[in-house]
């Protein structure tokens, strides 16, 4: 894996993907998106969003499913 | 060894744990114990010491010294009281003047044998020798000087066939062989207590000595493994710890908890003044009852090693040379930065990482600080890089991380399965209660690449080694629910009330499929088909079934599936919520546990409750009197990344090592050279201070009071034997600082700050200073519905209600073996050192490992042209390394192992930053390496040895 942090964080999510496409589909798309909404900083899920609104290359479909549940981080107040 | 400072009395034989009771009288008085009880325990229960010595209630009795003679009315003659067991309506008289003759009698023979130098005698006072001279009334000897162990010459100056030289071979204790009464306490001590089996009489009557090893060894050469057991046991100044020798005996002693390990032995520190004199395992302590091992014993000198660092320091650069500076103004610097750092780039541009060395005090205050003065909830710790997965998998499927027993439940256990933990290396007094069970017929399956000692040694067999390919737990775990479940020998009425029998059938369809038969995954797995099925079938159906398992299950890219799959077995064989069964996750460092549990990790205040739950944040912020953010804070690997992009500019690190503990150094040391405030808060310049601008100077455990929880969640009190060499304990220096950033905090003891932690979190709403006082230690949940706090987890139900099970799909890991790289590189840790090595390096303990080696494989090794001790090169996709080789077939061919102790090897230099699926814990178990012979230390390794010492420079101060 590169520094670069999409590249990162996408490998991250389909990591997280694998592990949930052996559940029931729903399951596993709701699987994904809490995973994501617990435990990754909104720094994280900014870059996530970046590479979802550029097309999500490179994500695994669940993973783009999930992305609709996903919490969009607020702008940082200081 | 006669403990004469808190009277912990010898009861000359262990406890019988019979139900059945039996009254007898002794000396005219009635007493009523165990069945089963020797009549010298019963004697010592009413306060009558029957004289003694070959006889300690931490080993079985002997009965060969025959000191301890009784009269029993109606008996003939004088048996030995270690010996005999009590009966109903026994009469026994233990003094008079038939006994007393026979027993000075017998000491007079111990005595004509013995130097009489006891004013000189570094056991002097603490001799039992010398006690019982005293207490049998010894006046005279009557024997003439003949034949003795003691006297290097004769008289007419010939040299004593006899005498044997003292052995010094051991750092830290001796043997002098003049002043053994052969009481064989030692050698029975390395057996039952260690069992480690060093030690044997040798000879027979008059001619038998106590012999390390073999003929020709000495205690270094050995099995040995300094435990200092036999010390412990020795009557004598036979064995003698070279602390006492050389300062004297210790005159008070305090209880206090070893820093090393999960384990979380008591000690009794024995102190004289301010100096320790030894340490010594506490009898009472319920983690270790009496033992340890060679690091909590012995391995203490780091405390007061010449490398400490013990006044504060600060540079403006990390080129700079270090400047030595007052604590108020390392204060000053530090928190203008930090301020400066947040005014310039936003309160979430810092961030801590706390300690699973401090204490549970001190992380609480540290990741308090982020979270009520920064304000943010950027904090981790070094937990993350070893047990996240299992906070992960328990989590999900048992309702909490915590492991379901205690320690002692190991002796009610009939199977244990060890995945991916080596006991006798990393928890080696756990190992020793296991070996002990072992013995006494309990089978061990063990799921390991490697070879460990516990497969096979002595006395001790493994039922099963399934050694599989590094990075294949998964898919071995996933074939025994395989075989569980396809052969019917899962436990049904278990799995209908106490899981969702729905998610069961999912379970059992999913694992069920043969494509995750052991036929099917053996290919992949390398362990056999029929090995695997035997197994299995031994762990479900063989009685109470434990599961231990530690790193080797953690540091995968699939450790949290790994925690699932081996809570799902112990599901569904019914394995949970008695004594002798359960899943126990054997913690690395000695707070692990308490870290995590003080809210250390970004997404959960303390108690595991996720930061989103307003209900949680509203308690804390009534408290603190702050809002707190509702969004999880930057992991270490996150923090890092930010770090190189820019938004993450400043970190206060307590007592970790993240430059050497952390994989892919390169990366981390990218990371903290892109910050422009990190806070170096430890013993010693570490790694990570190479990359620091401030440093704080830390107290060791024997500097400060607080709590440790162990890997059976049980808190044990740490306690202050001196003041802090540096001045603080660590929690006053977090208080400063956070006082320097703002903050109005104003504890006085850690007391105080465990009764903060009491109020804000449940599960430890009843621990207190004086809880601790009452019950030595107490193991959490402890409030009131459990008082006395809980030593076995989902007794009745599950913490999240029912139990669930989870698919557990096998994903291999990215990181694969190919023409550059085809071996498999496996790490892991060895009884003397402990993970970075930062004390354990500072001690003695580098006689047995002063290097960290490469173990491979003689086959791979001849392809190689790798000779024995040969330095080769060690590479994989992230860098290179040089260490030396050791060829040996306790790895596989296409793996190689090593332990990563000492920052010049720097193995990881070597680990990828693959990690965890779900908690980003680094996978340092499974990495792709070349190895090739070399002729010394690579560039990188060179570089990294001119940068540190560039970066270690003090000036002198004004
Ligand atoms: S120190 Fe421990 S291992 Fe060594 S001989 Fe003594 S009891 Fe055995
Ligand atoms: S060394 Fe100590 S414990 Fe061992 S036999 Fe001699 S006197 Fe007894
Ligand atoms: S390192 Fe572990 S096993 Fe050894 S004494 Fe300390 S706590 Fe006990
Ligand atoms: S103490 Fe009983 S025979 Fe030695």
């Amino acid at each position: 894996m590169s520094g670069n942090p999409h590249e990162k964080l996408v490998y991250m999510a389909n990591q997280i993907s694998k592990f949930f496409e052996s559940k029931p589909h729903a399951e596993g798309v709701a699987g994904i998106a809490a995973h994501i909404n617990d435990f990754w900083e909104p720094r994280m899920r900014r870059h996530f969003f970046e590479v979802v609104d550029a097309g999500g290359a490179g994500l695994r479909p669940l993973v783009l499913e999930a992305a609709q549940t996903i919490k969009r981080p607020v702008a940082e107040t200081v | 060894m006669k403990d004469f400072i808190i009277p912990d009395r010898d009861f000359g034989t262990p406890a019988s744990k019979a139900k059945e009771m039996v009254t007898l009288t002794i000396d005219g008085f009635d007493v009523t114990v165990p069945a089963g009880t020797s009549i010298m325990r019963a004697a010592a229960e009413i306060g009558i010491s029957v004289p003694k010595l070959c006889a300690t209630d931490s080993i079985d009795a002997f009965g060969s010294c025959r000191l301890c003679l009784v009269e029993i009315e109606g008996r003939a003659g004088t048996p030995a009281s270690c010996t005999t067991p009590v009966a109903p309506g026994l009469k026994v008289h233990t003094q008079n003047a038939k006994l007393k003759q026979l027993r000075r009698g017998v000491m007079e023979l111990y005595i004509s044998d013995h130097p009489l130098d006891c004013l000189t005698c570094a056991a002097n006072g603490d001799c039992e020798l010398q006690d019982m001279a005293g207490a049998v009334g010894l006046r005279d000897v009557r024997y003439e000087k003949g034949e003795n162990h003691f006297e290097v010459r004769n008289t007419s100056g010939e040299v004593n066939p006899n005498w044997i030289a003292k052995d010094d071979s051991n750092p830290y204790f001796t043997y002098d062989p003049a002043k053994c009464i052969v009481c064989s306490r030692c050698v029975r001590a390395c057996e039952e207590v260690q069992g480690t089996f060093a030690l044997t009489i040798e000879g027979r009557g008059f001619g038998s000595r106590v012999s390390a090893g073999m003929a020709g060894d000495n205690f270094l050469s050995s099995d040995c493994v300094s435990c200092g057991a036999c010390v412990q046991a020795c009557p004598t100044g036979t064995l003698q710890e070279k602390s006492v020798i050389e300062i004297g005996t210790p005159e008070r002693s305090v209880i206090t908890t070893c820093a090393y390990c999960g384990v979380g032995c008591s000690f009794k520190a024995e102190m004289r003044g301010d100096e320790l004199v030894r340490m010594v395992p506490y009898k009472h302590g319920k983690a270790n009852r009496g033992h340890s091992c060679v690091k909590g014993r012995f391995a203490y000198g780091y405390a007061a090693h010449k490398d400490r660092i013990l006044s504060p320091m600060i540079r403006d650069s990390i080129n700079d040379p270090w400047k030595e500076v007052s604590w108020a103004e390392a204060m000053e610097f530090a928190s203008n930065r930090m301020k400066g750092i947040i005014a310039k780039h936003g309160r979430h541009s810092v961030g801590v990482i706390t300690s699973s060395r401090c204490t549970n005090e001190e992380a609480y205050l540290v990741q308090k600080l982020t979270r009520a003065v920064f304000r943010n909830n950027n904090t981790d710790t070094c937990a993350r890089v070893c047990h996240s997965p299992t906070g992960y998998g328990l989590g999900q499927t048992f309702g909490t991380s915590a492991g379901t027993q205690d320690f002692d439940s190991v002796e009610e256990t009939d199977v244990v399965i060890l995945i991916g933990a080596n006991p006798t290396d990393g928890h080696p007094v756990f190992a020793s209660r296991l070996k002990k069970r072992l013995r006494k017929g309990a089978k061990l399956i063990v799921v390991d690449p490697r070879r460990i000692d516990l497969v096979d040694s002595a006395h001790i067999k493994a039922a099963h080694h399934l050694q599989l390919t590094p990075g294949t737990n998964v898919a071995v775990v996933t074939a025994l629910a395989h075989v569980i479940v396809t052969e019917g020998l899962f436990d049904e009425e278990f799995v209908r009330t106490r899981c969702d029998w729905d998610e069961f059938q999912d379970y059992a369809e999913f694992v069920s499929d043969p494509r995750h038969s052991p036929e099917a995954t053996q290919f992949l797995t390398g362990v056999k088909a029929d090995e695997l099925r035997a197994a299995a079938r031994l762990y479900a159906k063989g009685g109470n079934g434990a599961i231990y398992y530690g790193l080797g299950v953690t540091e995968h890219s699939q450790g949290s599936t790994t925690v699932i799959g081996i809570a799902n077995l112990a599901m569904l064989t019914g394995n949970i919520g008695r004594p002798g069964v359960g899943v126990n996750p054997l913690r690395g460092q000695n707070n692990v546990q308490g870290s995590c549990d003080m809210g250390s990790f970004p997404h959960e205040l303390p108690g595991y409750r996720h930061v989103k739950n307003d209900s949680v944040r509203e308690v804390f912020e009534s408290l603190w009197g702050v809002q707190i953010d509702n969004e999880p804070g930057l992991r270490i690997p996150n923090m890092l990344d930010a770090a190189v992009e820019g938004t993450f500019k400043g970190l206060y690190c307590q007592g970790e090592d993240i430059l050497q503990s952390d994989p892919d150094t390169k990366h981390v040391a990218a990371g903290l050279a892109a910050m422009d405030c990190v806070i170096v808060h430890d013993l010693f310049l570490n790694e990570t201070a190479n990359y620091a601008h401030v440093f704080f100077p830390g107290s060791s455990f024997l500097e400060k009071d607080g709590t440790f929880t162990n890997a059976e969640r049980r808190i044990n009190r740490v306690r202050k034997v001196m003041a802090p060499r540096q001045g603080y304990a660590d929690w006053e220096v977090t208080q400063m600082f956070a006082q320097a950033m703002g903050a109005n905090w104003a504890y006085t003891h850690p007391s105080q700050i465990m009764d903060e932690i009491a109020m804000l979190t449940p599960s430890f709403a009843g621990v207190s200073y004086e809880k601790l006082e009452e019950m030595g230690s107490v193991q959490w949940p402890c409030n009131e519905k459990a008082p006395e706090g809980t030593p076995l987890m989902h007794i009745d139900g599950f913490v999240r209600g029912k139990g669930k099970l989870i698919r557990t799909e096998y994903v291999a890991t990215d990181e694969k073996t190919g023409s550059r790289f085809p071996l498999l590189l496996t790490t892991g840790r060895i009884l003397s050192q402990y993970n970075v090595g930062a004390q354990t390096r500072r001690t003695d303990n580098v006689v047995w490992h002063d290097e960290d080696v490469l173990e491979i494989h003689p086959h791979d090794a001849e392809v190689r042209g790798v000779r024995d001790g040969q330095f080769v090169k060690l590479a994989s996709r992230s860098g290179e390394t040089s260490l030396r080789a050791k060829i040996t077939d306790r790895v596989s061919p296409g793996v190689v192992y090593t332990t990563f102790h000492h920052p010049t090897t720097q193995a990881n230099v070597i680990t990828t930053d693959f990690s965890d699926w779900a908690t980003n814990c680094p996978e340092y178990k499974v990495t792709a390496v070349q190895v090739s012979p070399s002729n010394g230390p690579t560039e990188w390794q060179e570089e990294y040895a001119a940068q540190a010492e560039a970066s270690r420079r003090i000036l002198a101060a004004e």
